[in-house]
């Protein structure tokens, strides 16, 4: 444990200790260990975790396929050392059901312990999601070494734009469902102070969602930047939208090839991004910018949530590990059309999406294509997978424009279990 | 524990009012008009004992700035015990909603239909249906923003032990959002009795719309004309509704249905939650008191463009809404007509308010009908 988060954890007791000392909590102390312990002990027995149970039966997600009675009995009652809570983490899965093709994931981290005091329930969902991935077992190896990339460089009468995105959580503050208004703010400070010292090609500037001008406003979107107050469920229902627009913002450096979300979904969502096919470039620049904000807000005392079983701690349990997505928007009028072009991209761990991003179709022949898996594999290795995987995607593309037939590739196999 | 949502508040301690205080700038709701740096210093270290506390109040008001034109109450009760805990902060709002209701006021609780002077002859050519609603909320359980799945399902057993005891014109039947059949949902869509997940933001930010539809169900009678909501916005919404104008008739079934119901839960130790400075307790701040609405549909199409329209309603302690309810516009001149009060007059009185108001306002537009003025006719303030 570095000694800035050992200074953090003192620090914080330290603190309640003191605020609990204040002035006007002396009767909340007898409020609570009166009437509240009495009231916590006797709401035990009265409601016993059988009558919680959620109702499930009509719900694809993973939490729901994890959760059983024995497990949320066993975890109801717990608390994380922020006070967050099981009911808290599932209550997005509760909500939504989800849909019978779709396999959402149905729970979210409420701060980095999430994932240890809730282990129970959150170590299925993530061998679950992350295909037999097995945090107690394997470790996830994390490599920001942008000079391994192989072949980084598209044909660009195919290729139109690379992109590749990640996130990163500060370390000693909630995550953005159970964040406090003054959290929040502290993410909002520690990451834009951060930024602020980028030099040279990352230089750029903060844009305050609240405090942003209709000219500014109107850039962003027109440089499709802009995000905006999340309205699915899946983060409504998941308490990511309170307080909106409060320390939420978008930062991006003067060249708009690198873009970072404050306080969305993610402490911060990092975005490296070109029009054409230099995927090479694309990566540098990302784990270039990457480092240099570690560094410092490093320098600050501060650090990214990480550790060696699930890499980056991310909200949401589907971004753990990388986090990373990289992908580009590729025209393939013809092997689009080929009856194997699922099973080419399944084989090749790819995903397509509309250019629209996630849950968007696509408009005329040209794709998003990314990587499917986040975790287990290090970030070198899935952008190469990404590189090579596309690559092969437009010879077939070639291949079927001069009449040859294509061939379906053997799958890629993800890692020794 | 599974009801204390928020232990998390002794954590969020450790930061300062100012790094903590929501950025109300934009907003325009009672909540925003009334906290203060020094209102929420004082309360943000308190829970209730169920674990509610001031942010719990304020989150929906936070994420709905609000209307210019219209004034929301920006924050709700998560448990009986909120509006004492929290009286610094709701009882400046309770002020500014109820027409300065002070913190010393005492609230009258009349159901005693027989108080209510005619109501049984407002003219069916123009009123075409007539309703009351309140809510109640049961002692021992927490409110629809905070309870529990466990809690819910509680309300819903003791709900459906005491309606399905109901006879004679009060026999009915339950039907359970989760587990209707299309044929019930497709009758109860067409009786206009279904109530849907919420959506609007009010509510949603507001936690109510949690583990939608666990424990959420309809009840009505076989004559269709009394009817509870069970685990919507409140613990119980009671509405009493027939076809014509004879509100004598619907605030009986509303008196009488209503005290059969609070008999069989006072027998249960859960009896509804009332006091006598608040009236009934309920989950948003603007339905303390009576928590009643009561009104008609009654089509007014020249009166509802006369000039002096608005001015004629407020005088009369009525407001009006679309057809659809709150929030929606009127369909072919007619208007939903009710009682604007809820807090600081009985249930007696804010129904003879909507009869004496109505009958008076259907003499106007049959005035205006026949050309005539009604000048001689604007009602002095009520």
């Amino acid at each position: 444990m570095s000694g800035s988060f050992r200074r953090l954890i003192s620090g914080r007791s330290t603190a309640v200790l003191l605020a609990s000392l204040g002035a006007g909590t002396m009767a909340t102390g007898v409020l609570l260990s009166e009437n509240g312990s009495l009231a916590a002990e006797a709401k035990k027995k009265l409601y016993p975790p059988s009558s919680d149970f959620p109702d499930l039966r009509k719900h694809n997600n993973c939490m729901a396929t994890a959760l059983t009675p024995a497990i949320y009995a066993k975890l109801r009652d717990k608390l994380t050392p922020n006070n967050w809570t099981l009911d808290q983490c599932i209550q997005t899965g509760v909500d939504n059901p989800g849909h019978p093709f779709i396999k959402t994931v149905g729970c979210v981290a409420g701060d980095e312990e999430s994932y240890e005091v809730f282990a129970e329930l959150f170590d299925p969902v993530i061998i679950d999601r992350h295909n037999g991935y097995d945090p107690r077992k394997m470790t996830h190896p994390t490599d920001l070494d942008a000079s391994k990339l192989k072949h980084g460089m598209f044909d660009e009468n195919y290729v139109l734009s690379s992109r590749v995105r990640t996130g990163r959580s500060i370390r000693g503050l909630s995550l953005p469902p159970a964040c406090s208004r003054a959290e929040r703010r502290e993410v909002e400070r520690v990451v834009v102070t951060a930024l602020a010292g980028l030099k040279g090609d990352l230089a750029g500037r903060y844009y305050s969602l609240g405090d942003m001008t209709e000219k500014e406003q109107q850039q962003l979107i027109d440089d499709h930047f802009l995000f905006d107050k999340p309205v699915s469920p899946l983060l409504t229902c998941a308490f990511m939208a309170r307080d909106w627009p409060d320390a939420r913002g978008i930062w991006h450096n003067n060249n708009k090839t690198f873009l970072i979300w404050v306080n969305e979904e993610d402490h911060t969502r990092v975005i490296s991004m070109e029009k054409g096919g230099n995927m090479k470039r694309v990566f540098e620049r990302f784990c270039s910018g990457l480092k240099q904000v570690e560094h410092l807000i490093q320098e600050r005392g501060w650090e990214f949530m990480w550790n060696e079983r699930l890499g980056y701690i991310l909200t949401c349990p589907s971004n753990l590990g990388t986090g990373l997505r990289a992908g580009v928007h590729v025209r393939l009028p013809n092997l689009s059309k080929d009856p194997r072009f699922s099973k080419i991209l399944d084989n090749l761990r790819l995903q397509k999406r509309g250019t629209g991003g996630v849950d968007t179709a696509a408009t005329g022949d040209t794709f998003d294509i990314s990587n499917l898996d986040r975790l287990g594999k290090s970030e070198v290795e899935l952008v190469q997978l990404v590189v090579n995987g596309v690559n092969y995607l437009i010879e077939c593309e070639k291949k079927l424009e001069k009449g040859q037939d294509i061939q379906v590739p053997a799958p890629l196999v993800m890692f020794k279990k | 524990m599974a009801a204390m949502k928020n232990c998390h508040n002794d954590y969020k301690m450790k930061f300062s009012v100012d790094e903590e205080f929501p950025d109300l700038s934009q907003h325009n709701n009672h909540m925003a008009k009334v906290l203060n740096k020094d209102i929420y210093s004082k309360l943000r270290g308190k829970s209730t004992p169920s674990g509610f506390t001031v942010d719990d109040v304020i989150q929906t008001g936070v994420d709905n700035p609000g209307h210019p034109f219209i004034m929301t109450v920006g924050c709700v009760a998560g448990d009986e015990e909120s509006y004492e805990v929290f009286k610094e902060l709701l009882d400046p709002i309770i002020s500014d909603r109820h027409g300065g209701y002070k913190p010393t006021d005492k609230h009258k609780t009349d159901l005693n239909f027989e108080n209510l002077k005619g109501g049984d002859d407002l003219d069916p050519n123009y009123v075409l249906s007539s309703r009351v609603r309140t809510g109640r909320s049961i002692k021992g359980f927490t409110l629809p923003p905070h309870n529990s799945r466990g809690e819910r399902r509680g309300i819903e057993k003791l709900s459906i032990e005491a309606l399905s005891s109901l006879d004679g014109e009060f026999k009915g039947k339950y039907y359970p959002l989760n587990g209707m059949t299309d044929a019930e949902q497709e009758q109860l869509i067409a009786d206009h009795f279904l109530f849907d997940k919420p959506v609007s933001p009010l509510l949603t930010c507001a936690g109510m719309a949690r583990d939608w539809p666990d424990a959420r169900g309809i009840w009505h009678n076989d004559n269709k004309t009394f009817l509870v909501w069970v685990n919507e916005e409140d613990h119980l919404r009671v509405i009493s509704m027939q076809k014509g104008g004879n509100m004598k008739e619907v605030f009986k079934r509303f008196c009488v249905g209503l005290q059969k119901i609070e008999e069989i839960f006072k027998k249960h130790n859960h009896g509804f939650m009332w006091n006598e400075h608040l009236g009934y307790i309920l989950t948003c701040p603007s339905n303390l008191g009576t928590g009643l609405r009561g009104g008609v549909h009654v089509k007014l199409p020249k009166l509802s463009t006369h000039p002096k329209f608005e001015e004629i309603l407020t005088r009369l302690r009525l407001q009006k809404r679309g057809t659809g309810g709150v929030d929606t516009a009127s369909v072919g001149g007619v208007f939903d007509i009710s009682n604007a009060d809820r807090l600081g007059s009985s249930e007696v009185e804010q129904v003879q308010l909507v009869v004496d108001g109505v009958k008076l306002m259907v003499e106007m537009e049959k005035k205006l009908e026949k050309g005539e003025s009604i000048d001689g006719m604007i009602p002095a303030q009520k």
